[in-house]
């Protein structure tokens, strides 16, 4: 409608030196803000599953102790949330998906992650492999918060920050793209920041 | 409605400022008039866009605050001191200047009037906004759902709407609004200042059996205590809706 930006008299803004690695329409914060739909579940570890699930119904489930054996990885890493605030140099440490998906037979192109309460989100297969994401259980050296999304969250920070689902229990791999929660509700499909896939359509 | 109006993506339009009102020290209405709004549900909010005169530009989520009204959108907006666009809403814009916005977005933390169950709202601070549509669309649809809102905020005038919420509180339409305060009460005032804790939610909200849709809305800490007390006082955790309102500047 309006193609033409209007011009709002008298605004100046706040110019930020980093603004190479600031994706379009986002600021930087210096805090870490919660964002979430529903309470905070509180998950006891020792009931804690996390659920690999292939498109012919194969799955493959780890209790927390089985997680944790797996070998982990740091990651320093940006993360930009759909309500425009960004966050430099965040600290993670997390199993990558690649190693949860090792030996999976599978041709899915797609996946949905699953949240305890309730919560999904889905993802392009590919943007969870080599290396791009990981299922996280650390936050700057300490246990995940369940604010945050503890026990364990997915970590897929080249995507707007709703795609790292929160409370993570686990992945359904699909042949067909589905829209998630946020995605049915409309918030787009992808949500590549640096293209600022917000909303359908964008 | 809304989200049909999604499906083929979201437009920026260019609306203009009709009015402006001082709620607070802090925080301002906006009336906007946004010629062909598709109109919204309680509860779902917008983006704001301004741009500098050389290209600049910044964008702004904020809470829509009245019940659907043809082209008619209000904004609050609390002013940070160091914000970057609330600044601008606050105090740099004028009646008549434009306004860049696109919504409405988000379809989750909303009521409809066709919800006919009874209804607890929980606000914290600048969060009693979209809370506020929700108020105004259930008089104005003429519901008649159960409607409590419990309202903490830091000190008596720090109520964004309050002529507004005590006339509708007495007016016998079915809504019961309490008023908590954290720092400063007024005098009198029953309860010592303090946060919400359980004895207050008790007393101040429906009942778990009565299984209320609760939204709650505020600053992250006081949403995470207000819905962890909700689900300790029984309330299924599918019920309770959330949302942070954080500061954005």
């Amino acid at each position: 409608m309006a193609d033409e930006k209007i011009i709002s008299k008298g605004f100046v803004g706040h110019r930020q030196a980093e603004a190479t690695k600031l994706p379009p329409g986002q600021y930087v914060t210096h805090d870490f803000p919660v964002l979430s739909a529903t309470p905070t579940p509180k998950i006891p570890l020792e009931q804690w599953a996390f659920t690999l699930t292939t498109e012919k119904g194969e799955t493959r489930t780890w209790n927390w102790q089985q997680f944790r054996a797996l070998a982990s990885e740091r990651v320093k890493t940006d993360i930009h949330c759909v309500t425009r605030w960004s966050k430099f140099d965040t600290n993670w440490e997390g199993v990558a998906i690649d190693s949860l998906l090792d030996g999976v037979e599978s041709n899915a192109m797609y996946a949905m992650a699953h949240s305890y309460g309730g919560y999904t989100t889905n993802v392009p297969l590919a943007d969870l492999r080599e290396g791009k994401a990981w299922v996280a259980f650390r936050f700057d050296g300490k246990d995940l918060e369940p604010e945050h999304g503890g026990p364990a969250r997915l970590l897929v920070p080249h995507l707007y920050f709703w795609k790292s689902a929160k409370w993570l229990n686990g992945l359904t791999l699909m042949q067909k793209d589905e829209p998630g929660f946020w995605e049915r509700l409309g918030y787009n499909m992808y949500g590549d920041p640096w293209r600022e896939q917000r909303y359908w359509g964008d | 409605m809304a989200g049909a109006a999604l499906l083929g993506g979201l437009d920026w339009r260019a609306g203009s400022v009709l009015e402006r009102r001082k709620e607070t020290a802090s925080a301002y209405t906006l009336v906007l008039d946004v010629p062909h709004w598709p109109g919204h549900d309680a509860g779902q909010h917008l983006d704001v866009r301004l741009t500098a005169a050389d290209g600049y530009s910044a964008s702004r989520s904020y809470s829509i605050a009245n019940a659907t009204q043809g082209d008619r959108v209000e904004l609050t907006v609390e002013e940070l001191q160091d914000g970057e666009v609330s600044p601008y809403l606050a105090e740099g814009i004028g009646v008549g200047d434009p306004l860049e916005v696109r919504g409405p977005i988000g379809g989750w933390f909303v009521w409809r009037p066709a919800q006919l169950e009874p209804v607890q709202l929980i606000a914290g601070g600048s969060g009693v906004v979209p809370l506020m549509a929700m108020i105004r669309s259930r008089a104005l649809s003429g519901s008649r759902a159960p409607f409590r809102l419990l309202y903490s905020a830091r000190s008596p005038d720090a109520i964004i709407y309050c002529d507004e919420l005590m006339m509708r509180a007495m007016d016998g339409d079915g809504i019961a609004i309490t008023f908590a305060y954290t720092r400063m009460i007024p005098e009198g005032w029953p309860r010592p200042p303090r946060r919400i804790d359980a004895a207050l939610l008790t007393e101040a909200t429906i009942p778990a059996e009565q299984k209320p849709s609760c939204y709650v809305c505020g600053p992250t800490p006081f949403v995470e205590a207000a819905a962890n007390l909700l689900v300790a006082a029984g309330h299924d955790a599918d019920r309770i809706k959330t949302e942070r309102f954080g500061p954005t500047g």
